[in-house]
């Protein structure tokens, strides 16, 4: 009966929109499927982002955006966290992300992309088959 | 670098006390998770430890600990004192997941390279989040912050004795937070050495202070007489009393002809908390190992049985197996 570590993972949204109606139902499936999830709020920068993943210790990250912003915004992200050298956590995305978007966003290093109308328990299942395990 | 995974407790020991924060936030996981690489990080960091002055924040959910929380480390932060930052939330006893929603108050902390913000779930682990707890503010403690703070809702005796745990415990109540007999019932005033009225902007806050007067009036004061405060922490007003305050109660702390002894109880506190949680994983673990336990449930389920009595023949089958083995 050793403690069996719950994943964590940080949802946060970069950028300047203001809804987080999409953040928030993802942050409650991943609780309910016993996950430990850190939630940012809106408005983060890629510095804020990248310093909460370092903090929290999270393995997973998932931004959810709404503006347009993606390939502007989830590169610096990367990098931000490549300096602080968390470079072992597992990074999805969701929110509003133009079909011909997705191969881009993935090459930059996120593993999955979520549209509208996922089903929540794909993005659960996604996680726990990717996550990093930790030592 | 997926080496960083696996960095063993004297190299993790060496970058935390060289600053790197990567290192002090795998070692929390390490310690909040009781492996035994967090284990031996804790034992080498625990002589650093007693540089920091600990505080613990406790109120009831909603009576704003987080924004007062962010308004006191930007506070310290002023004064030239690094931060370091436990939020405590609840694990859902369902799913034993967690929402961890703190840094929401405090996003502008987050850029802010002399405060370490860690959210941690209370994981409903056997009668060990305040050792666990602990354990992270002592990490923290050791990683060389000025100040580290713990943040708990004042609900159930696992999260009050986080706060305790800490030098100065910090009481946030509300106007029209209810009545006093609410505080009694928490037994919360007895823990706290300083109180606040928190929202302070809202009528009523003049009879919140009343009322708490009117509580440490009757209640069992040793050498220090808590003080009350008032405070709104999300404009900021009031703050710099409660750092104050927070001052002279570490400086009594220390002074205190009883320092030494409060100490000794802590520690013994904590070691038998410790000791007891463990006893209780082992025991449990033998139970469930052997087939001892399904009996006695059979029993109990079809009332052959009482529950105490099976209990205790599970203990003493448990006895056996540790005798067997030795």
């Amino acid at each position: 009966m050793t403690n069996e570590r719950p994943i964590r993972v940080l949802i946060a949204k970069p950028g300047l929109d203001g809804h987080d109606r999409g953040a928030k139902v993802v942050a409650r499936a991943l609780r309910d499927a016993g996950m430990e999830v850190i939630y940012t709020g809106i408005r983060q920068t890629p510095q804020m982002i990248a310093e909460a993943a370092l903090q929290e210790d999270a393995q997973v990250v998932g931004l959810s955006i709404l503006s347009g912003a993606h390939l502007e915004l989830f590169p610096r992200v990367v990098e931000e966290l490549r300096q602080r050298g968390v470079d072992d956590v597992l990074l999805f995305a969701g929110g509003i992300i133009p079909k011909e978007d997705i191969t881009k966003v993935q090459e930059i290093g996120f593993q999955g992309v979520f549209g509208p109308g996922t089903n929540t328990n794909d993005i659960i299942e996604f996680v726990k088959s990717h996550a990093p395990v930790r030592a | 670098m997926a080496q960083q995974t696996a960095l063993s407790a004297p190299e993790l020991v060496d970058r935390i006390v060289a600053g790197e924060r990567r290192a002090l936030a795998r070692a929390i996981s390490l310690v909040e998770a009781d492996t035994p690489t967090g284990r031996e990080v804790q034992a080498a960091l625990y002589p650093r430890t007693g540089h920091a002055q600990t505080i613990g924040i406790t109120g009831s959910a909603g009576a704003g600990k987080s924004t007062l929380v962010g308004a006191l480390a930007r506070e310290e932060r002023k004064r030239g004192r690094t931060v370091g930052i436990v939020a405590v939330d609840p694990s859902s006893p369902f799913s034993h997941g967690a929402i961890l929603g703190d840094r929401i108050r405090m996003q502008d902390l987050t850029s802010d390279g002399g405060v370490f913000l860690r959210s941690m779930a209370s994981r409903g682990n056997l009668g060990g989040l305040s050792e666990t707890a602990t354990g992270v503010i002592d990490v923290m403690d050791a990683a060389g912050f000025d100040v580290v703070i713990v943040e708990t809702v004042g609900a159930g005796q696992d999260e009050v004795e986080v706060a305790t745990a800490a030098g100065t415990t910090v009481l946030i109540t509300n106007p029209g937070g209810g009545d006093e007999i609410q505080s009694m019932k928490a037994g919360l005033m007895e823990v706290a050495q300083i109180l606040v009225v928190n929202k302070a902007d809202l009528a009523g806050s003049d009879t919140a202070v009343t009322q708490l007067k009117a509580l440490l009036a009757i209640a069992d004061l040793g050498a220090w007489t808590p003080p009350i405060l008032k405070a709104t922490a999300k404009t900021g007003e009031g703050i710099p009393e409660l750092v104050d305050a927070i001052d002279r109660h570490q400086e009594h702390l220390h002074s205190s002809e009883h320092a030494e002894d409060e100490r000794r109880a802590l520690s013994r506190k904590q070691i038998v908390a410790l000791a007891r949680a463990s006893l209780h994983r082992q025991a449990l673990e033998v139970a469930h190992g052997s087939g001892a336990l399904d009996d006695l449930v059979s029993a109990v389920a079809a009332r052959r049985r009482d529950p105490r009595s099976a209990a205790e023949s599970l203990l003493e089958a448990v006895k056996r197996e540790w005798a067997a083995s030795e």
